[in-house]
């Protein structure tokens, strides 16, 4: 089976400090992999690179197109890598109001995608977008609101429809339940395994939250000082730790 | 226009105050390399059809905000043996038309004019005359705000990015909430149009009666907008779309009533409130178009009165 995605040896740093250093890893179809690791790790600068949302310094990046082609990401022209972004990717931010149009309706906030790829059909793209809300588990009613009207976590769900609206194959996710409370973060998270089990998504998640890896990732990637330290099934690396620093971090989860 | 026009002043009137170069200024008020500059930015305009052009745009002797783009256009293209148009709203006796009528009659001493027919530049302001312009014309438009997705994306270098990948999403989300809010697209000047299948273009504020207008027009374009430095251009015959949804398509304005001057079913009417108890009244915005309807009319009663006697 070829990889979906490929990294070798991506490099990114700040003036030769921070960011990340020398990340190789293969995300296949299907596969949810989680990069944990504590602030300042490298986990955002790293998925921003992969995402090809700022320029990586050294390194190799491989993507396989939806008809089979192997692209080379960090030498893809500029048209090309939106309408990748645009087709087959997905990114969801850690704070919905990066990721949604704060001026325009919960609708148009999910149609956007689709009209940028060319839907001209008023009705279908409403229809749509209702559809979507209620995959996310929002009141599809609430369609004509704007993005304030929402709680926290509807918004999330709703950059989630907004982003997986055009079948993406790769949604990158920061902390996608950061800054939500338990509940909704338990909602919102099975909403997301529901979703990637059903729609065959290969998704990448940065998080700090063991119990989010636990419960979403089939593998995960530590980062400690813009290193990979360990790597592995998840169940593996959680539940025998080789790196100190992955000791320290399953240690440090407060039992409940 | 805050009054029905009914005013006729003759050719001869107007050409007689107004025709006069005055001297000490080149002709047409901008230097020769000023102009040059201009031509250079218009040439590159119209070959790239709805493209912005940069360029330097010079102090003129007027504010922004009342046509210092057009006039900048003008004044690069205009020649001696030209005859200037100047229309604002439709009108040729607001303000702002006939500041910048006189402004060119005593800068380059060219004749001026009100008939649409007669003109070989028209300068407008918020509309397109009536009458079918020819491939002998060029219409030149007064643009504030020369970027169709101002409103969308803040970002200048963004907006030069969305227009390089023709990565129009943006103004479909704008059209979809005007049919959220109000039923139906509600953009009703400024209507955005794609300009030979490629650039996304603002038509400058008119109304969006006036876009199917745009599309294959006979006349040479040229958009100037003074106060954003950008000029850019519809060459003749170049096919103009307004954009829509499948199931929205574009509509122009409709009116019920007619003219209340010249009887006109077909033009762009103004509706005015005439006196202080709110009695209202509508005529054609295009006043050249609006005399010359009245003119027909009166000839064909003359005539018909001279038959019967």
């Amino acid at each position: 089976m070829t990889p979906l995605l490929s990294a070798r040896a991506l490099t990114k740093q700040y003036g030769g400090r921070n960011g990340c250093r020398d990340v190789s890893f293969d995300l296949y179809p299907g596969e949810v992999l989680c990069i944990v690791g504590e602030s300042g790790s490298g986990k955002t600068t790293l998925l921003n690179t992969l995402a090809l949302r700022t320029e990586a310094d050294s390194g190799a990046l491989h993507y396989t197109g939806a008809n089979g082609e192997t692209l080379d990401l960090r030498t893809l022209s500029e048209p090309r890598r939106r309408l990748l972004a645009r087709t087959e990717w997905g990114f969801v931010q850690q704070n919905p109001r990066d990721g949604l149009r704060a001026g325009v309706s919960a609708g148009a906030n999910i149609g956007e995608p689709l009209m940028a790829v060319g839907a001209r059909h008023y009705g279908q793209i409403r229809h749509t977008a209702q559809q979507w809300m209620q995959r996310v588990e929002l009141d599809a009613m609430r369609i004509d609101e704007l993005p304030s009207a929402f709680s926290g976590g509807m918004q999330q769900r709703l950059q989630i429809a907004r982003n997986l609206v055009t079948g993406p194959r790769l949604v990158f996710m920061d902390e996608p339940t950061a800054g939500l409370d338990v509940s909704v973060q338990a909602r919102l998270l099975d909403l997301l395994r529901t979703l990637t089990t059903t729609l065959h998504l290969s998704v990448l998640i940065v998080t700090h939250d063991i119990g989010v890896a636990r419960l979403l990732a089939h593998r995960l990637m530590v980062m400690q000082g813009g290193t990979v330290v360990e790597s592995g099934l998840t169940d593996q690396v959680l539940d025998d730790p080789q790196h100190p620093y992955t000791q320290t971090l399953v240690a440090s989860v407060l039992p409940v | 226009m805050n009054a029905p026009d009914t005013l006729r002043t003759t050719a001869a009137e107007v050409a007689s105050h107004e025709t006069q170069a005055v001297s000490g200024y080149n002709f047409a008020y901008l230097d020769e390399q000023t102009k040059r500059m201009l031509r250079r930015a218009l040439l590159k305009a119209v070959a790239v059809p709805g493209y912005q052009v940069p360029f330097a745009s010079r102090e003129m002797p007027l504010p922004y905000g009342w046509g210092t783009g057009g006039i900048q256009v003008t004044a690069a293209i205009i020649g001696a043996k030209d005859t200037l148009k100047v229309i604002d709203q439709g009108s040729d006796d607001t303000t702002n038309a006939v500041n910048i009528r006189r402004f060119f009659a005593r800068t380059t001493g060219v004749a001026t004019t009100r008939r649409t027919s007669e003109a070989s530049i028209v300068q407008t302001r918020h509309r397109i005359p009536e009458s079918p312009l020819t491939d002998k014309q060029i219409l030149v438009y007064q643009v504030p705000m020369p970027e169709p997705l101002f409103r969308l994306e803040p970002r200048v270098a963004e907006c030069k990015k969305l227009h390089a990948l023709a990565d129009y999403g943006l103004i479909s989300v704008k059209l979809y909430e005007d049919i959220v809010q109000h039923g139906s697209i509600a953009t009703t000047y400024d209507y955005p149009v794609t300009v030979n299948g490629r650039y996304l273009t603002s038509p400058s504020p008119i109304p969006k009666f006036d876009n199917p207008k745009l599309h294959m027009n006979a006349a040479l374009q040229l958009f100037g907008a003074g106060r954003e430095r950008r000029i850019y251009a519809m060459p003749p015959y170049t096919p103009v779309k307004s954009l829509d949804f499948d199931d929205h398509p574009f509509e122009v304005e409709r009116w019920d009533e007619c003219c209340a001057l010249c009887g006109s079913r077909e033009s762009f009417l103004d509706e005015m409130i005439v006196d202080d108890s709110g009695k209202r009244m509508f005529v054609c915005s295009d006043s050249d178009y609006c005399h010359e309807r009245r003119e027909d009319i009166d000839a064909r009663a003359t005539n018909e009165s001279g038959e019967n006697a």
